[in-house]
């Protein structure tokens, strides 16, 4: 089995022979890392990526708006990616961001669960029919469990979620009553010697 | 009174941290102080009357165990090397986390001696391999054989019986990820378990050898005296790859140094030193003389370093004896500045160790904030904007905007990652091919072009769109970044220059693990030996602290 350490050394330094920045390159190590930490096959996808990278006419997505489409070309995951992940703050006001045509898509995945933990938000990615849940980066719930490659996604949505209870008033209500019974009535005596006891608050 | 921390221009430079020496933040010696507790067993000795053949050796507390799995394998002259290209070494070793079964043991036989072509799982955490001094290791064996114990003069000399080369970790060759083990307490600062490989390999060379001297001669053999194998270490041959890592872990290296800076800073601001402190740190500085006067060495580099160091210490022991009191309010305040006025910086940094001896309260908190969680600080803050990091830079590398990049010497050197090896180098990138291969260790180079493209930017763009237009700039906007929350993070120096001592970066490294006796075998690699003096492990429950000097 491999390292987490050498995958992504790995990943960082076949980013950097397939023409990406170091800096690029460093993103790249880590991403891949993540993707498999969460069981996805990152290093399946990077690998059929770079080799196919010079035969696909790849477009760099550099700055994100609402609705980026790329009708005659794909964009370039990392780019986008790194773009997205880099806009963030500025971005995570929108209701959604729509792409059309993503190569490799996996690739650029990780940069949305990253930027899920810089907003502090939960976001929502869909890749086609794919479904993927980023949990602040600290784990993703989705319908996609396959070791596969996926080479196009020609409709990528993203929703970041407003931070909203996932539950009712009333089901908040009905626990927390049920809470209180490991509470103790404090009798007169004690009420009057607790903390700011016996001082006048107005002064 | 509040003294400020040394600049890091100052103390960054490479000149600088090339003259750093082992001190009580060393990781050998905190290695040591963490493990006194634990019980040490040799729990597998299984080797033939030629010393070959598979030894396990333990640490365990409660229900943590840490085995050294050795292989000890009969080696042709021939093959032996200490060039990290070697592919046969006389032993390997790895760190087992737990106790080995038998088939842990069968299968770690197949990779271990392999070394860098063979592979580890999650279950071992460290890796590493030595060959003898065939000269020291024989002439004990005779000696031992014989009845008697070797001489001691040569085994000064020396000072170990074999020497490692490279010790890894972290992931490589598929041993465990820092990950899995980075909360147990006892690994609370750097290369723990690295230190443990290399001391319990200590104690296989003493076994060994007694078991091969025992075997050659039943009747007469003797084991080797325990004080003489006190007073051995284990050597170590260090070359490049060691220099890499302290550029590419700006965070670790920030920890690293800060602590000492942190350490001196309170030993300065210390009113009133009392008289059981003053004898120690003098104790310690001068029983260390011996140290440097047997710190052998044939470069002519070390050498002179050696002779100035020598000079300087004799001459400022007769001023602490003769003219410096300690009765008065800050002394120690008082002989740092002493110090940085008239001895050289080797010196400087030398006797700042010694400042420690004394000082376990100050020392100890610091050492657990020697480790650092690197990832937590790797995103950019891309929402901030091209004037701030521009502020960043003039305030954090005012020395590095100096150099002028366009000059052939302060551009001659480039760092690559060898093809067959895949270790890191240092070449002339006028006279050697490969520098469109450069790795991202020109730092200064970079920052330069950095700031120079800042200039040419707006102030109020922010950061992210800076960067999606100056992708080529990314790594270093990140350390720009990182240096403005960690001062020490970044070498204040041209790496790639005409000027560039490769081994001050090693010496910096090794000085933080707590090597003695520095010895440059070129301007690329050195040996060095470790534990040294260091207690045996029956002796760690009740140890001397300040064993270096003794």
């Amino acid at each position: 089995m491999k390292s987490l350490s050498e995958i992504d050394t790995v990943s960082k330094r076949s980013s950097r022979a397939a023409g990406y920045s170091w800096g690029i390159a460093e993103e790249v190590g880590k991403n891949i890392r993540l993707l498999e930490i969460f069981g996805l096959p990152g290093i399946k996808n990077l690998n059929d990526f770079l080799n196919c990278k010079k035969n696909i006419k790849l477009e760099n997505l550099n700055f994100i708006t609402e609705d980026n489409s790329s009708n005659n070309s794909q964009y370039c995951p990392v780019i986008a990616g790194v773009n997205f992940l880099d806009q963030i703050k500025i971005l995570e006001n929108l209701n959604e961001i729509k792409f059309k045509n993503i190569a490799y898509p996996m690739l650029f995945l990780p940069f949305v669960s990253r930027a899920s933990e810089i907003v502090g938000k939960r976001i929502i990615l869909k890749l086609d029919k794919k479904k993927f849940l980023m949990n602040f980066n600290n784990c993703i719930h989705s319908n996609f469990f396959k070791k596969e490659i996926i080479k196009i996604a020609e409709s990528v949505s993203i929703k970041i979620l407003k931070n909203e209870d996932s539950f009712a008033e009333n089901e908040w209500k009905e626990l927390y009553k049920l809470s209180e019974e490991t509470f103790v009535e404090e009798s007169e005596s004690l009420k009057n010697s607790g903390a700011g006891a016996g001082l006048t608050d107005n002064d | 009174m509040n003294i400020s921390l040394r600049d890091p221009n100052i103390v960054m430079k490479l000149s600088r941290l090339g003259s750093f020496h082992q001190s009580r933040l060393s990781f050998l010696r905190s290695f040591l102080k963490e493990f006194k507790d634990w019980d040490y067993k040799r729990d597998l000795f299984e080797l033939n009357e030629k010393g070959y053949g598979t030894a396990v050796f333990s640490f365990k507390k409660k229900n943590r165990v840490y085995s050294l799995i050795c292989f000890a394998n009969e080696l042709d002259e021939n093959e032996r090397s200490d060039r990290v290209i070697a592919t046969k070494w006389d032993t390997a070793f790895t760190l087992f986390d737990g106790v080995p079964t038998k088939l842990d043991i069968e299968r770690l036989k197949n990779e271990v001696p392999k070394q860098e072509f063979g592979r580890l799982s999650y279950k071992e955490l460290t890796l590493s391999r030595a060959n003898k001094s065939v000269r020291v290791f024989n002439h004990v064996v005779e000696s031992l054989s014989n009845g008697v114990q070797p001489d001691k003069e040569l085994l000064a000399k020396v000072g170990y019986l074999y020497r490692t080369t490279a010790v890894y970790g972290s992931g490589k060759f598929g041993l465990a990820d820092r990950f899995r083990i980075k909360d147990r307490e006892e690994i609370y600062g750097p290369f723990r378990l690295e230190m443990m490989l290399v001391y319990l390999v200590r104690q296989f060379t003493f076994d060994q050898v007694n078991h091969v001297a025992k075997n050659r001669n039943p009747k007469k053999a003797v084991n080797l005296d325990p004080e003489i194998c006190k007073s051995l270490g284990i050597g170590n041959s260090t070359g490049l790859g060691m220099a890499p890592f302290i550029v590419n872990h700006p965070t670790l290296l920030n920890n690293w140094i800060y602590a000492r800076e942190v350490s001196l800073k309170k030993i300065r601001e210390i009113k009133n030193a009392a008289i059981a402190e003053s004898d120690l740190f003098k104790d310690c500085l001068k029983k260390s003389i011996k140290n440097i006067k047997s710190w052998n060495t044939e470069s002519e580099y070390q050498i002179k370093k050696i002779k100035s160091l020598l000079k300087d210490l004799n001459q400022f022991i007769l001023f602490l004896d003769n003219e410096f009191n300690f009765n008065q309010e800050y002394p120690f305040n008082k002989l740092y500045q002493h110090l940085e006025e008239n001895y050289q910086e080797e010196c400087v940094e030398y006797v700042v160790s010694m400042m420690m001896e004394p000082y376990e309260n100050i020392v100890a908190p610091l050492i657990k904030e020697m480790s650092s969680e690197e990832d937590k600080y790797f995103n950019i803050p891309t929402e901030r904007t091209v004037s701030e990091l521009k502020i960043i830079i003039e305030n954090k590398y005012s020395e590095i905007l100096k150099i002028d990049f366009e000059k052939k010497e302060n551009n001659l050197n480039f760092w690559f990652i060898s093809k067959n090896k895949e270790e890191p180098r240092l070449a002339n990138r006028f006279d050697e091919n490969g520098s469109n291969l450069e790795q991202p260790l020109a730092v200064a180079r970079d920052i330069k072009k950095l700031y120079e493209n800042l200039i040419l930017s707006k102030n109020n763009l922010t950061i992210a769109m800076f960067l999606s237009i100056n992708a080529d700039l990314r790594h270093v906007v990140r350390r720009a970044f990182i240096v403005e929350k960690f001062p020490y993070s970044e070498i204040q120096d041209n790496t790639i220059g005409s000027e560039i001592v490769p081994i001050d970066m090693l010496r910096l490294k090794l000085s933080f693990f707590g090597a003695l006796k520095f010895d440059p075998r070129s301007d690329k690699w050195l040996r060095i030996c470790m534990f040294q003096g260091a207690p045996l492990p029956e002796q760690l429950k009740n140890y001397d602290e300040h064993w270096v000097y003794n």
